[in-house]
């Protein structure tokens, strides 16, 4: 089948859903790929490149009328027309804000598959556009905030005098947060995040920011049950906590996004207010109404008292050639998820809840919304519930004494009663015990295997016991004796040299 | 100055020789200058006992060597020598268990040998002048006691090697009542020794022979493959009582010395191996997991596979890798591909570093010598509790061959048959790659949470070819 890589036409859009490295690993899976013609060139990715890769150059109506369309944003009128009935569109649809192109797209008879409605499972973890691009737009939002900062975000210590670290608050701590939290602290910055998760905590310290949890000690009861009112407490403390952290920090990066909501308001116009002048606050919510008050989607305003607000809406459409592949990538997975033949035949399982959950329509059937998917049977992030201890009491004092006690008692009334001769070797076997266990107690365990060939090797000893005896001139003594050595000879030589051999092969880097 | 007292001077020289031997082995660099206190330490025994036995000792009976007993004595070491010095040469290290197996059933054979000899020596004669009245009866009681330590060496270390060789099924053999099988074992024993005692005859000796054989068939047979490490180091342990037996029946305080060293060094790598499954010797002894197998039907989710050159860009672009090597990298031999490819990411400036848990393998430190073998330097080669805090900061971590010992349910599952047993925390890691077979349970019969994580991805197939592939996909 032959897959068609269209040029967008959104205006402002960088992005192609298709890249050189993407295009091999598509033909890999044996498609054949038709790029139209500057597709990647606002992404950096010349035509030749894709030719370099095994893909066609063809015009508009090539990559349109093939097989399957690749592309990023949903198609206008005109582009669906293009499309014959059959054909498979993948693309970021938004069926859910976008009725109508449903209804058009079921009109036109195509098979359409939603990237953004990729249902969170773990599974599907490498189709996942949404995350793939929050991570880059995370990324985006710091090197933005630099850019719009007057300062340096390290600390350093120069000549003409020291300039303190930058400070950065990441509200949120998802994918984008993550990102963020990531790239700010590998700037130099001194990094602090909030999430109402405080089981993030430990991501945050990982890439080298410090987890702020809102402290309220109605957090852990909220788990219970009663999720709206206090969720009204844990709000209320939020605010005061960024109202508290806003005076201090020189960047201040908010994620928070609801699906199918406005974003939630985190920061009053009095927080920004509160700013410090020359601060910098980028809203990655700006499309969805903004966690900032004063937010304008898609723009950079600065306030009166001098903190810039950046809006962008945008940020991963800003690092063209790294959104390309990466959404190219999750198309690749997705191809390999419709593709179990490796042979180039698009094969659409619908009883799969990652391929139904995507699509929206399939030769003139509308099959928005999907059934809602089970929950997910991946196993949740337990709560960390430690097994009980095991009831491993110590023993009472009283009671080792007393065991202790009683077994001194036995050795000694045992070896009262025993003749010298026994006496004396109890004497030595005892003390031979303690020894040994404080010998073998040391050892490493590396040296485990080592340390069995070389007891193998001296237990060989035993056949001292028949050296002695073979001289006593009965035949079966004889017999039995010459046997004994035999065998713990093969011990004694074979044990010390297979020891050796093994140290041999122990070396240091 | 007789001969006696020389070679009482010489044992106790050659006795502080395997005490410095094994003391040795705590540590790397001082390992193998320890060999040679060994080496020396059995020289010296050796050399002083047949000195003492070609003088002879007569008023203990002993008459001296003949030229034909001398004959015979040399041409028995000479073949032991021959064979030992053979099997040590060509023995594959994946066949390490099996070796030190079998080397104990020798111990074992010897052991009751030497009883047999004992027999023969003295009861056989009726009791002899230089055995006086209480000393007699101790005497049998010795014999006896050498011969069914003995014994029960011999036929559970014959198990052991069958079953870690592959030639007996390594499942674990349930007979009806088998704890009570092996504690009428022990009963007949004591009811046979007293007996032999009271009045001392052949008929007793066969009889003890036959029970001890049976129970350590019996004892072993019903231990699964899994718990292997517990059962050589306890096989190790008795072998080392055998010669302490046989050392006081002989009125020999070497062999005491010795045979006490190897049993408590034995019976310590026990413990230590049955701490490391959170199980008591006892539960190993009477059986192995699995018995009372539960169905589990919970949902795990689904598992995500990973082909080999997704795993190659993984691991490049990775700066802190584990890998955590178990008992099927030695079946399936991929330690050279393991060592290769730990080399090729070293070189690429990747810290690469293996984590080991006590358990893994058949034999305590049975991964150490895989890898030593294929060259890979010792001092990345970390144990369990070094490494298990490392975790969280490392990229990529690699499970070859490894299961139960990964498992997070027995950190965080308190219902779990295995919940406690110490694990390396791998799932902690950014991303977990599984070299497997199949989706099968490992061991101890559980299910594994781990393949289902997020972070974590199966490579399926064999470990050998698929770590050759990542290799060539480098």
């Amino acid at each position: 089948m032959r897959i068609g890589v269209t040029r967008e036409t959104k205006p402002g859009e960088t992005r192609v859903s298709a890249t050189p490295k993407t295009v091999d690993q598509l033909r890999k899976l044996g498609y054949d790929v038709v790029v139209e013609a500057g597709a990647g060139a606002a992404a950096d990715f010349a035509d030749e490149a894709f030719v370099a890769t095994g893909a066609t150059i063809g015009a508009a109506a090539d990559v349109w009328g093939a097989d399957v369309v690749f592309r990023v944003n949903a198609p206008e009128d005109a582009e669906i027309a293009r499309m014959a009935a059959g054909t498979t569109l993948v693309g970021l649809l938004s069926p859910a804000l976008n009725p109508e192109l449903v209804d058009k797209l079921v009109a036109q008879g195509v098979t359409a598959l939603a990237m953004d409605a990729v249902p969170r499972i773990s599974r599907a973890q490498s189709l996942d556009v949404l995350s793939s691009m929050a991570n880059i737009a995370g990324y985006r939002a710091v090197i933005e905030a630099a850019h719009n900062f007057g300062r340096f975000f390290t600390g350093q210590v120069t000549a003409a005098g020291k300039v303190p670290p930058a400070k950065v608050l990441v509200a949120g701590a998802g994918v984008a947060g993550l990102a963020a939290i990531g790239a700010a602290s590998s700037l130099g910055a001194i990094v602090y995040a909030t999430d109402p998760r405080p089981e993030v905590a430990d991501q945050v310290k990982s890439l080298g920011g410090e987890y702020l949890g809102v402290e309220s000690a109605e957090v852990e009861v909220s788990a219970t049950g009663y999720a709206k009112e206090m969720g009204e407490d844990y709000n209320a403390r939020a605010a005061a906590l960024y109202a508290q952290q806003c005076p201090q920090v020189d960047i201040l990066i908010t994620t928070a996004l609801i699906p199918g909501r406005p974003a939630p308001r985190l920061i009053t116009g009095e927080m920004v207010a509160a700013m410090q002048p020359g601060s910098v606050i980028v809203d990655m919510a700006a499309a969805n109404g903004g966690n900032v008050e004063g937010t304008v989607a898609g723009q950079v305003v600065t306030t009166a008292n001098g903190v810039t607000i950046i809006g962008y809406t945008d940020l991963p459409g800003r690092l063209p050639a790294q959104a390309s592949q990466l959404y190219g990538t999750n198309l690749v997975n997705l191809m390999k998820l419709l593709t179990p033949g490796k042979d180039g035949q698009l094969v659409l399982d619908l009883d799969d809840v990652v391929q139904r959950g995507m699509t929206v329509a399939r030769d003139g059937e509308k099959l928005w919304p999907p059934p809602p998917v089970q929950v997910s049977a991946a196993p949740q992030a337990t709560p960390a519930t430690r097994p009980v201890a095991e009831p491993k009491t110590p023993m009472s004092l009283a009671k080792r004494f007393t065991l202790i006690g009683v077994g001194v008692a036995a050795l000694w009334l045992l070896n009262a009663f025993a003749p010298q001769q026994l006496v004396e070797h109890f004497f030595v076997l005892t003390l031979a015990i303690v020894i040994g266990y404080y010998v073998i107690g040391k050892v490493h365990h590396a040296l485990h295997t080592p340390l069995m060939s070389v007891t193998n090797a001296i237990s060989g000893i035993i056949v001292v016991g028949a050296l002695l005896q073979i001289g006593r001139g009965e035949t079966i003594i004889r017999v039995l004796s010459f046997a004994a050595i035999l065998l713990a000879s093969i011990n004694v030589f074979g044990g010390f040299a297979v020891t050796r051999r093994m140290l041999g092969m122990f070396t240091r880097g | 100055m007789t001969a006696h007292g020389i070679a009482n001077a010489a044992y106790i020289v050659a006795a502080l020789l395997f005490i410095m031997s094994l003391a040795g082995l705590s540590r790397h660099e001082s390992a193998r200058p320890g060999i040679y206190y060994g080496i020396a330490g059995m020289a010296i025994a050796l050399a002083a006992t047949i000195g003492l036995a070609a003088k002879g000792e007569p008023e203990a009976g002993l008459p001296g060597l003949g030229g034909t007993t001398t004959a015979l004595l040399i041409v028995a070491v000479a073949v032991g020598a021959a064979i030992g010095l053979w099997r040590a040469k060509v023995v594959e290290m994946t066949g390490m268990p099996e070796l030190i197996a079998l080397l104990h059933s020798f111990v074992g054979l010897a052991a009751v040998l030497v009883g047999w000899d004992g027999y023969y020596a003295v009861e056989d004669k009726g009791g002899q002048h230089e055995f006086g009245g209480s000393l007699l009866k101790i005497h049998h009681a010795e014999v006896f006691i050498g011969v069914f330590i003995g014994a029960v060496t011999l036929t559970g270390s014959l198990v052991a090697f069958g079953k870690l060789s592959a030639r007996l099924k390594s499942a674990p053999m349930v007979l009806p009542g088998k704890n009570f099988l092996n504690l009428g074992a022990l009963v007949a024993f004591l009811g046979l020794t007293i007996a032999f005692v009271a009045s001392p005859n052949l008929g007793l000796l066969v009889a003890v022979t036959a029970v001890a054989l049976a129970l350590g068939w019996h004892l072993v047979a019903s231990i699964g493959g899994g718990d292997m490490p517990v059962v050589v180091s306890m096989l190790n342990s008795y072998s080392g009582w055998a010669a302490a037996a046989s050392g006081f029946l002989l009125d020999n305080n070497l062999l005491i010395v010795t045979g006490a060293l190897v049993g408590s060094s034995g019976a310590y790598l026990s413990y230590i191996m049955c701490q490391a499954m959170n199980r008591s010797f006892i539960s190993v002894i009477a059986g192995g997991f699995g018995i009372e197998q539960k169905s589990d039907d919970t949902d795990y989710g689904e598992h995500r596979e990973i082909n080999a050159l997704d795993a190659a860009e993984l691991l490049k672009d990775a700066s802190s890798v584990i890998i955590t090597p178990g008992y099927g990298m030695a079946v399936a031999q991929a330690q050279y591909p393991v060592a290769d490819l730990t080399r090729r990411l070293r070189e690429r400036g990747i810290e690469v570093r293996f984590g080991i848990h006590p358990v893994a393998g058949r034999l305590p430190g049975h991964m150490n010598v895989l890898l030593a073998e294929a060259k890979v330097p010792y001092d990345i080669v970390l144990e369990m509790d070094e490494i298990n805090d490392d975790f969280p900061q490392t990229d990529v971590v690699l499970v070859i061959g490894a299961n139960d010992t990964v498992n997070p349910a027995a950190a965080e599952d308190p219902t779990s048959p295995i919940a406690g047993m110490p694990v390396l925390h791998v799932w902690e890691a950014k991303h977990v790659i599984v070299f497997k077979r199949s989706m099968a349970v490992g061991y101890a019969g559980v299910q594994n949470p781990l393949f289902f994580r997020e972070n974590t991805q199966m490579l399926f197939g064999d470990a050998k070819e698929r770590v050759e592939d990542i290799v060539k996909a480098l």
